[in-house]
């Protein structure tokens, strides 16, 4: 959501924020695991977001201004406090891993197999990967709202990803092995 | 694979890996796990939805925050940018459908007159003789029009067909130039025809073509062969009609 490079008018501010209040929201509670720890949270992010406003950077990515608030309170909320994000991975090795035979079985899992690996992920993989499937943002986008260069977006990202199929493909295992 | 499928590559490099998994069969499947678990992320990544009173809740603080706030400045510019801004959306429709549609008429020119020369009778009518193609149309489609006389160029006509374009039918005369066969369609002027097309010489589907109305008539001038071999004939056409 790019802004026109104009001083912005408080009236300004709804128009922008308000719409993205159900993604918040969605984002606030993946991240928090928590119904009412995800409304505090929004809040707050609103209540920042709306004191702040006057220096958001006209021109810049308000979606990923606002996403970057919650984010950051979040990580100095209680819960936050206990996830460790890392500054930088060493581990940058490149997208070369190819498809498993397992993996054929990934296309049978089902949401709620889905929604239990994310929940199972640690707190850095599941954000990006919701920002970048969910919210659909761009490696820049994504760049922004977690502080971390363009570089390591795409790194955390494809270890993300491989960390999630391990997930789904143990699990499908599993359950082959029982039936 | 990952910044390609996120669709983050350069167009080229996009386009040079799409040609690669069209023949790689092990590529495709790889590619095909990555889309079916980035489509299964973001299915179930949509999972939460906020109560109705958090809703009224934000929404009241940031309306109560800043109506009182926003100042009439504001609007005196924001409705003429939103009216500019909707009218350029409306302008790019507006040409991009236009665009479809030349390019959807074009392609079907092409592909009238690929199918006339492939099949095995390229014309009903087979004479080189402008008397004898002209009349054989009559009853057969609701108009005339003029043949021009070839004698001195290096044009010869091969024959006619009907054919249609539209819903509308029309006259299809094959000129040969050079062993280079010319497809000429000629169909009356409904409007929705020239609506879409301009007149003018275009380049389609590495087809020449060449388009005009003249009489009520539209002309299409169809074929492979250089731009100054269509102008030539539909040179010719023209001081005809």
């Amino acid at each position: 959501m790019e802004v026109p490079d104009q001083p912005l008018p408080a009236g300004m501010f709804e128009d922008l924020a308000l719409p993205l209040f159900d993604q918040l929201y969605n984002f606030a509670r993946w991240l928090t695991q928590d119904a009412s720890e995800a409304e505090d949270l929004v809040q707050e992010t609103y209540a920042k977001a709306l004191r702040g406003f006057s220096s958001f950077q006209p021109g810049s990515n308000f979606r990923g201004w606002m996403y970057q608030i919650l984010r950051n309170s979040f990580l100095s909320s209680r819960t936050g406090l206990k996830t460790t994000i890392p500054f930088d991975e060493e581990d940058h090795e490149a997208a070369q891993d190819r498809a498993t035979p397992e993996s054929v079985l990934v296309a049978q899992a089902t949401r709620e197999m889905v929604q239990q690996a994310l929940e199972k992920l640690p707190v850095h993989f599941r954000e990006i990967l919701l920002l970048c499937e969910v919210e659909e943002m761009s490696y820049q986008e994504i760049a922004q709202t977690l502080s971390i260069p363009q570089g390591t977006v795409m790194s955390r990202l494809f270890r993300a990803r491989r960390a999630l199929r391990q997930l789904l493909e143990r699990e499908l295992q599993g359950k082959t092995h029982v039936v | 694979m990952d910044a390609y499928l996120d669709g983050e590559l350069p167009v080229a490099e996009a386009a040079s890996i799409g040609t690669h998994l069209r023949s790689c069969a092990s590529c495709a499947a790889d590619a095909l796990e990555r889309v079916q678990i980035k489509r299964a992320v973001a299915a179930a990544g949509k999972r939460y939805e906020p109560s109705a009173e958090l809703r009224a809740r934000i929404m009241h603080a940031v309306a109560g925050k800043t109506r009182r706030h926003s100042n009439w400045v504001w609007q005196v510019v924001a409705v003429p940018a939103v009216l500019v801004l909707i009218l350029s959306l409306t302008v790019n429709w507006y040409v991009g459908r236009e665009n479809a549609r030349r390019q959807q008429v074009y392609s079907e020119l092409a592909d009238l007159h690929v199918a006339a020369l492939a099949s095995t009778a390229p014309v009903d009518v087979v004479s080189s003789d402008r008397h004898t193609v002209k009349p054989w149309f009559q009853g057969k489609i609701p108009f005339t029009f003029n043949l021009p006389e070839l004698q001195g160029s290096d044009f010869t006509l091969l024959g006619g067909r009907v054919t249609y374009l539209a819903q509308t039918p029309g006259a299809q005369l094959i000129y040969q130039i050079r062993k280079h066969e010319i497809s000429v369609f000629i169909l009356q002027d409904r409007g929705h025809l020239t609506e879409s097309l301009p007149s003018g010489a275009n380049h389609a589907l590495t087809f020449n073509v060449d388009s005009w109305t003249q009489n009520g008539l539209r002309y299409f001038v169809i074929g492979d062969v250089a731009a100054d071999d269509i102008a030539r004939l539909s040179k010719l056409l023209r001081d005809a009609g």
